[in-house]
């Protein structure tokens, strides 16, 4: 199966930026997402990576449909999904699930558990009648790997881990196709975040899933995903296979990204060339004209100020890159084990 | 698995499970033995659980009972008679046979007391409902609605908010109910209540309004959205109940301080009147006789005190039973 | 407490190691137990560590292991109630802090042992300027006047490479963002000049390349002055490329304490190494990652014997029966395992 199952075309995110109380000024747009184009073919993880404020939370709500974008589209099977509404919407939401990052925060502390993973079924009350909820839902908990008889238990009553299972098994419900996960084990402890991710694959393997894996660890993500959108300042600067991107990065965003990653074996320490960014991510508001990296890239030209890179194939990148002097870059050799 | 509608998520056997690395056992393996036998409970299981072990609660709730027990069967607690007296018993001290003594017109202090918790308690329960209500139910929509409803339900809320609490009761009163009218004891009555609900109501829709406010961004929220939930049952099912505990909290606290106003506007005559009985009425009546028979004053008063001090303290012990961040 | 048996042999290598009680700060046996309404929690079991000038000594653990409140304990901050220390003592130059004088202790503090956190955001005063903030201690704790107090704040934030520094001075917590806020507390924690830096979590709010540049400005203010830092973290890839000595809590006991070459190499204990084995790396990638079963204890109800036992792939009878102690094994190296010496002397 290598249909596109969903597919954004230049999609793009603005928040007006406002002064005043009663009588708001616009002075600016928080450029989240500024132009994203990608496509998830189904069945298979596609990892977004980034620093914070780079947009990769505000894309997800945009591919909710939680937020309307400001330009551009989503496709769900052809179907441009952020210009629906209603009914329609709602048999949507079926299709297309949400994993959150913090488990503390994603589950209402009154509800209980049963009530938490049932709420699916009462809002979409066609996938399965009212008597068979009950079962349903502990056969979901025994999917996620949860103890069903825990089913009238309050989630403050959980761990993170366990909340984050309750949090799986609450999108899994309506059996949707795709789901994006938003830092889905970020919150979480090591030996925890090991035993989710396992548990997200496993899910993909037996249920088909698709996944939007977005988050900010790198090793994370190259663990769970076939291709990895790399996201800086509201765009992609590079797109590829896991292998594109991990073992031939030509960006040189993503090559500074990877090099700084801490490998976990002191023997490595002294080997290892990490590519040392100088100063912050620029404002959302005002970025850079031209290519947005320019400001903290090493190999800044004129031509980088004036000309927006496009992400796209070129002489020195065999998968989309959007830097004018992308080249293959040695980072870290000392990976191979 | 490309129809995604009805078919069986749960068809999975359950046998696939240790994929999870060996990890065959238990998942909760960690929780506390006791947490497993305990029955499962929320946060307001969890404050009831606390205020059990308050003594501040016990006796605020014991007070708060006898005088509402008061208020509903006054002769449980007196056979006499609250309306009608013996003038030749007037200002007559307290004795073993009348405790509380006679007033002016020779009537027991003691059962007018009892009695006058009846319109004191009932004017402020209901008061406090009506204020509950209304207020929450402003705040709500102009916190969840938000934008111009907000701004526009603030703005009116703010003109209530400015007129003071007394000269506004005084203004209401004075208009329906000035000084020699003979209106009904529950016309008069529904008047006071209308008067404190109409002056009291923007402290509860702000205090609603801010908590709806904290609460709409949460992340249980956005996910309750992403499952396609609607307005109705995400206004319902988890932002009221999520935003109940500070409105809970000053209920209780206004029940006690509406006793207070109602005694207060019958004090200055604006409120209920003679022949109705009442602490306020009791209190105002007594101010005269102040240094012959202070023992009228004392003991109606003392009532609306200890009343008032009941409802306080109740409150205050539900606010730290509530308050995770003082446990 | 017999069973903690940590040798205080000194480590060969550690910089500063020649002077005789060379030992800056020894924590030894504590015991610490937060008394909530819903019972006693037993936080921290008897731990025992030292760190000397111009080492660092990474404590490393999952959340609830008890790795933050020992670090609280040592600054004195610890919430009381609901913590109570029950034991031990934390020594400063071989002397017991826990007995000091309130007077004492604030005079070690910032001066002798200070402290960073994680979130700079909320451990910086937000109504008053960063500048302000370091040149205050120049004057309350070194008397200095108010423009020379400046002048140190300025060099102070210059050595942390906050560009502009001097720009800086008078700006607001809020105005930085979240890189220079880390560097503004550092720079605030190293004012006074302390011997001993205790960084809880530095760089765990932090992105990836930013927590590099703080990883190297920490690394290199600390070869300087040669101080102590304890790093408190529970990332195995920042332990990796900083820490000289490891120290792995779990439930409030340190299971496992070695050189960080040893201990990557060859987990002596079996929880040291499922961390290490539920770590997704770089390098492989679609393959099950192992994990370790279950969750960790309820600190309220800690297991008996070991208490890592109803997690652990090789757990025997006698792991339920009998604590073990903190032993030595070899020269260099301690653990915390009835089997500890299987586990290094395997292939």
């Amino acid at each position: 199966m290598t249909e596109n199952i969903l597919e954004v075309r230049d999609l793009v995110k603005h928040y007006p930026v406002t002064r005043g109380v009663v009588f708001k000024k616009t002075i600016g747009h928080v450029k989240a997402v500024d132009g994203v184009s990608l496509e998830l073919k189904a069945g298979e993880t596609l990892g977004v990576v980034g620093e914070s404020g780079c947009g990769k939370s505000t894309l997800a709500r945009v591919l909710m449909n939680l937020e309307r974008p400001t330009a551009g589209s989503v496709n769900y099977k052809g179907q441009d999904i952020s210009k629906l509404s209603g009914g329609a919407l709602r048999r949507l939401r079926r299709q297309i699930q949400l994993v959150m990052q913090d488990p503390y925060t994603s589950l209402n502390p009154r509800m209980t558990v049963g009530d938490l993973i049932g709420e699916p079924f009462e809002i979409h009350p066609e996938v399965a009648p009212k008597g068979s909820r009950r079962d349903k839902v502990k056969e979901l908990l025994d999917l996620v790997g949860l103890n069903p008889e825990h089913i009238n238990r309050y989630p403050h009553q959980f761990s993170g881990g366990q909340r984050q299972r309750i949090g799986i098994a609450r999108a899994l419900a309506l059996r949707p196709e795709i789901i994006i996960c938003d830092e889905p084990v970020s919150a979480l402890d090591v030996s925890i975040q090991a035993q989710v991710m396992n548990l997200l694959e496993k899910l993909q393997a037996e249920l088909g899933l698709s996944y939007v894996f977005i988050a900010h660890d790198l090793s994370v993500v190259r663990h769970l995903s076939d291709r990895v959108a790399v996201m800086y300042l509201g765009k992609i600067v590079e797109i590829g296979t896991e292998d594109e991107i991990y073992e031939r990065p030509t960006h040189p965003y993503t090559q500074a990204l990877l090099s700084a990653v801490p490998v976990p074996d002191p023997t490595l320490r002294d080997q290892k060339a990490i590519i040392r960014l100088t100063g912050d991510v620029p404002s959302p508001v005002s970025p850079p004209s031209g290519c947005r990296f320019r400001t903290r890239c090493w190999k800044a030209q004129d031509v980088c100020a004036e000309q927006v890179p496009l992400l796209e194939i070129r002489s020195g990148s065999d998968h989309p890159s959007a830097c004018h002097f992308a080249e293959k870059r040695e980072i870290v050799a000392s990976h191979e084990v | 698995m490309s129809d995604p509608s009805t078919a069986s998520i749960v068809s999975t056997p359950p046998a696939t499970m240790p994929t999870e690395a060996g990890s065959g056992a238990p998942v909760d393996a960690g929780l506390p033995g006791n947490a497993r036998k305990e029955k499962p409970r929320g946060l307001l299981g969890d404050a009831w659980r606390d205020l059990r072990r308050k003594p501040l609660f016990w006796v605020s709730a014991v007070l708060i009972l006898i005088f509402v027990l008061m208020a509903a069967f006054p002769s449980l607690f007196t056979s006499g008679d609250p309306v009608n007296g013996t003038l030749a018993n007037s200002q007559v001290k307290p004795s073993a046979d009348a405790w509380f003594g006679y007033d002016v017109q020779g009537r027991d202090v003691y059962a007018r007391t009892i009695y006058g918790a009846r319109a004191s308690i009932v004017v402020a329960l209901i008061s406090t409902i009506g204020t509950l209500l209304i207020g929450g139910a402003i705040g709500m929509i102009a916190g969840y609605a938000g934008g111009w409803v907000d701004a526009l339900l603030s703005r009116f809320a703010d003109i209530f908010f400015g007129l003071p609490f007394v000269l506004g009761a005084i203004v209401i009163l004075t208009t329906f109910n000035g000084a020699g009218s003979s209106n009904g004891e529950w016309y008069i009555m529904g008047l006071v209540i209308m008067s404190l609900v109409v002056l009291s109501w923007p402290v509860v829709m702000r205090l609603m309004r801010s908590s709806v406010l904290a609460t709409k961004e949460a992340d249980y929220i956005v996910a309750a959205r992403a499952l396609g939930a609607g307005h109705g049952r995400i206004i319902l099912k988890h932002l009221l109940p999520n935003c109940l505990a500070p409105l809970l909290v000053y209920g209780t606290i206004m029940v006690g301080s509406f006793i207070g106003a109602e005694a207060t506007l019958s004090f200055l005559g604006i409120g209920l009147k003679s022949p109705v009985v009442s602490w306020g009425i009791s209190i105002s009546e007594a101010q005269n006789y102040i240094r012959v028979s202070p023992f009228l004053l004392f003991f109606p008063s003392a009532f609306l005190v200890t009343a008032v001090l009941s409802f306080v303290m109740l409150g205050e012990a539900v606010r730290e039973a509530l308050d995770p961040k003082l446990r | 407490m017999s069973d903690i048996l940590v040798s205080e042999q000194s480590k060969p290598g550690a910089a500063g190691s020649g002077r005789p009680s060379g030992r800056l700060l020894e924590v030894e046996d504590l015991r610490v137990e937060f008394r909530t309404r819903d019972g006693v929690a037993k936080v921290i079991n008897g731990v025992t560590y030292h760190v000397d000038a111009g080492e660092t000594l990474a404590v490393l653990g999952e959340s609830g292991s008890g790795k933050s409140v020992t670090a609280q304990t040592i600054m004195g901050i610890l919430d009381t109630p609901p913590g109570f220390v029950t034991g031990g003592q934390v020594r400063f130059h071989g002397k017991d802090m826990l007995t000091m004088s309130a007077e004492e202790r604030r005079r070690i503090r910032g001066e002798g042992i200070a402290m960073i956190f994680q979130d700079a955001l909320s451990a910086l005063n937000p109504v008053f300027t960063v500048g302000f903030q370091i040149a205050e201690q120049f004057r309350i704790r070194r008397g200095l006047s108010r423009s020379d107090a400046k002048k140190r704040a300025i060099e102070m934030l210059d050595q942390v490479k906050i560009p502009n520094a001097k720009g800086r001075f008078s700006n607001y917590p809020h105005q930085f963002s979240g890189g220079m806020r880390q560097r503004a507390m550092i720079a605030m924690s190293l004012a006074l000049d302390p011997e001993v830096l205790i960084a809880d979590e530095p760089t765990t709010a932090l992105d990836v390349t930013v927590q590099a540049q703080i990883m190297d400005l920490l690394a290199e203010l600390q070869r300087e002055r040669q101080m102590g830092m304890i790093l408190i973290t529970h990332d195995l890839g920042v332990v990796a490329d900083v820490a000289d000595r490891i120290a792995v809590m779990y439930a409030g006991r340190i299971v496992e304490e070695a050189n960080v070459y040893d201990l990557y190499a060859k987990p002596a204990h079996p929880y040291t190494m499922g961390l290490i084995d539920s770590i997704p790396r770089m390098d492989e990638r679609g393959q099950q990652l192992r994990t370790i079963k279950g969750l960790p204890p309820n600190l309220m109800n800690i297991p008996p014997g070991c208490p890592f036992n109803p997690r652990c792939p090789m757990a025997q009878p006698v792991c339920r029966e009998k604590l073990p102690p903190l032993l030595q094994i070899g020269t260099d190296r301690a653990s915390a395992c009835h089997f500890a010496e299987d586990l290094v002397n395997r292939d």
